[in-house]
């Protein structure tokens, strides 16, 4: 890689032993790459900060002993911890304390404390064209994709050696010839009431990933009205299913105003055409068993938005709920509805609010084993490994109705 | 088979070939290396001490973390061979490296040779990046 004298001068240490050990890494991830030089990154997000074992400690903590100092503002993924209710986390005492000193390691550093996987609803929302460096592989997807800015999926630390540089490895979606769309996915086929219903995005993210994997996809067929969080849903369960850094919803996202710009004027090399009956298979896979009793509820991953909350407060209508029922979301997002008063609201109907981490990422339901009901694809894709609950997958709705009673409801209408 | 080097090293065990595409976080389990979605072909097998062999990979950012902490506790493949370079999962064993945990060869094969190298092999990865096989699995 071809190095400017300012990062020379970053590599042999100038700046700070920190950023001399990031610099390294990312001349060496450069390299395999095949990048020939950097290019300057206006932020980052951090996915590092979550706890898996000690080595994560040990990272972060050798670059604060090195000096370490972000050169961009950085946004914070979640952690192992809910560091305003920390009695919701069951860890043992060695792991909570690693997970709060990996933690408090890139605070220190200058990161923002937002613990959130969705930075982009806490106020970090990068321009069209911006060039970043963002982890976590649903804020990836999220940012290049609704948002339009620059960044290639980067692993866990990574994120912190470009923090640390304000550089990344000018290659893969940060250069525009690899933004274009190589697949075509039409969706016309589909009812447009199935379309509208939040519901319809987690499974169709989850189908897409399996069938693009790493490609970049752009989709035509979907309303031209389709939310910001709908997509936040494509974005996760794409990127969890598939290797997603990137797709275009044409007419919707910013680098597809029409399907010609999409694919940069080139073919595509294959055109899918979406059936209902793919839908119907990607969500029966999403769950894992046929209960009919469900022990708990999870949403918001990624985390809960404010018109999300909004949403669950309508269809709790103040009603007790019977089983646990976790929401995760961002202290940011929490902060505004607490000032609503939603928040008791929610909780005296047996709602447990998370924040700054979320159930599939550290023990927080109860037991070792269970039923768990998500209206998250990513969730329903991750918990079975990560928690060793069961899985069904229903609509926010269903996941409502069924915590009222613990019996699982389901309204298969929607499915057509 | 000549492939590309990532991290170079060298390493001789049994292959592991996974037969779906896989998440290391979400897909192994940090504190056994065994293969944690029961959703996945290969679940419950150990990587440990294999070449393990990935056409591919998909999911999460944090698979690099993952692949961290099985270099921290001495359970780590033997070595990696990628069906594409996949820059997350390579970043755990440079991060590795920084910390002074041993490293583990990762090489990337073209989509053919991969597609031919067999699981349950004894497979050796050289300096150089040449992956070679005996005692094919008939």
């Amino acid at each position: 890689m071809h190095l400017t004298a300012d990062e020379q001068s970053i590599l042999d240490g100038d700046v700070s032993d920190a950023a001399a050990t990031a610099m390294r890494i990312l001349v060496r991830i450069g390299d395999i790459l095949g990048a020939k030089r950097f290019v300057e990154v206006s932020s980052a997000h951090i996915d590092g900060c979550l706890y898996h074992g000690d080595g994560g400690v040990e990272f972060a903590e050798l670059l604060v002993a090195g000096g370490g100092r972000v050169a961009v503002p950085t946004t914070l993924n979640v952690g192992a911890l809910d560091l305003l209710h920390p009695e919701l986390i069951r860890e043992e005492p060695h792991r909570a304390s690693m997970a709060r000193r990996q933690m408090e390691a890139y605070q220190s550093m200058g990161c923002k404390p937002t613990w959130t996987c969705a930075p982009y609803q806490a106020g970090h929302r990068p321009g069209v064209g911006e060039q970043v460096a963002w982890g976590e592989s649903n804020a990836v997807a999220f940012v290049n994709s609704v948002l339009g800015a620059r960044t290639n999926r980067y692993g866990d630390y990574l994120d912190a050696c470009c923090a640390l540089t304000g550089r990344a490895p000018l290659t893969g979606l940060h250069l525009e010839e690899n933004r274009f769309a190589t697949i075509v996915v039409d969706a016309e086929g589909l009812s447009d009431s199935l379309k509208s219903n939040d519901a319809f995005y987690p499974v169709f993210g989850t189908w897409l990933g399996r069938v693009v994997e790493s490609d970049v996809a752009a989709i035509v067929g979907l309303p031209a009205t389709t939310t910001e969080d709908q997509l936040k849903a494509v974005s996760a369960a794409a990127a969890s299913t598939g290797a997603v850094g990137l797709f275009h919803v044409v007419g919707v996202t910013p680098d597809a105003p029409d399907l010609e710009t999409a694919l940069g004027g080139k073919d595509p090399k294959r055109i899918i055409r979406l059936q209902i009956s793919d839908i119907l298979n990607t969500r029966e896979g999403l769950s894992t068993c046929s209960a009919s009793e469900i022990d708990a509820v999870a949403v918001g991953s990624p985390h809960f938005s404010v018109s999300e909350f909004d949403e669950l407060d309508r269809l709790i209508a103040g009603k007790k709920l019977s089983i646990p029922f976790y929401v995760c979301t961002g202290r940011g997002i929490a902060e505004q509805l607490e000032q609503r008063r939603l928040l008791s609201k929610l909780r005296d109907s047996g709602v447990t609010i998370v924040v700054d981490t979320c159930v599939v990422v550290t023990p927080i339901l109860p037991g070792s084993n269970g039923v768990l009901m998500t209206n998250s694809g990513k969730f329903a894709h991750y918990a079975p490994s990560n928690t060793g609950y069961e899985v069904v997958y229903g609509t926010l709705e269903d996941c409502v109705l069924s915590a009222l009673t613990g019996k699982l409801q389901r309204d298969e209408s929607i499915w057509r | 088979m000549q492939g590309r080097v990532l991290v170079p090293g060298e390493a001789a065990a049994t292959s592991l070939k996974l037969s779906a595409p896989i998440s290391f976080w979400g897909g192994i389990d940090p504190r056994t290396a065994r293969v944690a979605d029961p959703r996945h072909p290969e679940h419950d097998l150990s990587i440990s001490g294999r070449v393990l062999v990935v056409p591919e990979t998909v999911g999460s950012s944090s698979s690099s973390a993952i692949l961290l902490e099985l270099l921290r506790l001495d359970i780590a493949p033997a070595a990696i061979v990628l069906g594409h370079s996949d820059a997350i999962l390579v970043l755990g064993v440079l991060v590795g490296e920084e910390l002074g945990y041993a490293t583990i060869p990762v090489v990337e094969l073209n989509r053919s040779d991969i597609a031919d190298l067999p699981d349950g092999a004894e497979v050796s990865v050289g300096l150089e990046g040449t992956v070679s096989w005996s005692n094919q699995p008939a």
